[in-house]
């Protein structure tokens, strides 16, 4: 009911002849400051309690690489993106230069090219202008991505920006926290605690990638990854993450174009 | 260049900037730009889907394969069956992410600690 009040209300003032050049938060600034906190309030879902223990359980994996607590809080907030965040750990680990490294992580962070671009037009208005957008994309990773495609669509158009910046600028700034304050306590962990961090993990990806697929491609493409990963890491060690990631998706488009042209031949 | 190269306290930092988070917002710039003007399942997007997909895949059997620091000393048996019960656990039980979490959990602890 208040997001209809908000929306009435509103409604008459943002039409009214303003240049569209002028910011938003003119308009009515009460309200932002509204729909941004009610957007930080989706830090008390289980979604995001879920993303808070896998972070728990980066900065294991941090501690167990010689990263220090600086470096790895910096990465959670300045990269945002856990399995772009353990490919580096990895990268560094396996000594590769800033070049590799880079390569390995883009490879692994291209599927924000799809997930941004169905994500801009749900948070989008009329007047958003783009550097907005290019700002608050920042902050669209998966967990992110999955509370804001739920509940955008029930926040009135002019206040989704205000309202997507309050969720990912929470998460973000609550998990980094996290990875700071278990790694600080990570000093004192015997290593049986360790192991069972580090395979926080693995165990979120498995599930919550799993979940979020909106069609087979998903399903297909991550039973061929899991499966021809320690073929490819036999074979050839040094580039197996990124011949997966080729491999199975060839594979899987190959699945794919296979199974749509049986299903119209008979 | 690597993350040893140089041992003043801004190269970790700036390494970060250049191979994590350069690497990673690109792609997201590039979604806002085409967001919108590209249909969700025009094939270049969907090819794209496939690869990231299989390579965080990839990342996923490497964790549970080739670990580091204490898992590493594990069983590969046991992380195996650990993660299958959790994921199918995940699956039967109303496919929630913290039943499967739990359930793999409860398995690696209890084999950690019996062997």
């Amino acid at each position: 009911m208040p997001a209809v009040l908000l929306a009435f209300i509103a409604g008459p003032m943002a039409d009214s002849a303003l240049p569209s050049h002028l910011p938003e938060r003119e308009e009515d600034p009460g309200s932002h400051l509204k729909w941004f906190l009610s957007g930080a309030a989706m830090i008390r879902t289980i979604p995001a309690l879920i993303l808070m223990t896998a972070h728990v359980g980066f900065a294991g994996l941090a501690s167990q690489s010689g990263v220090t607590v600086g470096e790895a809080m910096f990465m959670v907030a300045a990269i945002w993106a856990l399995p772009a965040n353990i490919v580096l750990i990895g990268a560094i680990g396996a000594g590769y230069s800033i070049l590799g490294a880079a390569v390995a992580v883009a490879l692994s962070s291209i599927r924000f090219v799809p997930m941004v671009a169905a994500f801009v037009p749900e948070m989008r208005g009329a007047k958003t202008r783009k550097i907005v957008l290019l700002f608050l994309s920042h902050f669209i990773a998966v967990t992110a991505w999955v509370l804001g495609m739920e509940h955008l669509r029930n926040v009135p158009v002019k206040m989704r920006t205000a309202y997507f910046a309050g969720l990912g600028m929470t998460l973000t700034t609550a998990n980094t926290l996290v990875v700071g304050l278990v790694y600080y306590l990570s000093t004192d962990f015997p290593p049986l605690v360790f192991a069972a961090l580090f395979f926080l993990t693995p165990m979120y990806f498995l599930a919550s990638l799993w979940g979020s697929a909106r069609d087979r491609t998903v399903h297909v493409a991550m039973v061929l990854g899991l499966l021809l990963f320690p073929l490819i890491h036999h074979i050839a060690p040094a580039y197996d993450l990124l011949l997966t990631g080729l491999a199975g998706g060839a594979a899987t488009m190959a699945y794919l174009h296979w199974t749509k042209a049986r299903g119209r031949a008979s | 260049m690597t993350w040893d190269s140089i041992s003043a306290w801004w190269w970790p930092y700036l390494f970060i900037l250049l191979a994590g988070w350069l690497p990673t917002d690109v792609w997201r710039w590039i979604g806002v730009l085409i967001g919108g003007k590209v249909r969700e399942d025009s094939e270049a997007l969907v090819i794209v889907r496939a690869v990231a997909t299989a390579l965080v895949a990839g990342v996923i059997a490497q964790l549970i394969l080739y670990p580091s620091g204490s898992l590493a000393e594990s069983s590969v048996f046991l992380r195996i069956g650990a993660a299958a019960a959790g994921f199918f656990a995940y699956l039967s039980l109303g496919r929630r992410v913290i039943v499967g979490v739990i359930v793999a959990e409860i398995i690696l602890i209890a084999g950690l600690v019996l062997a």
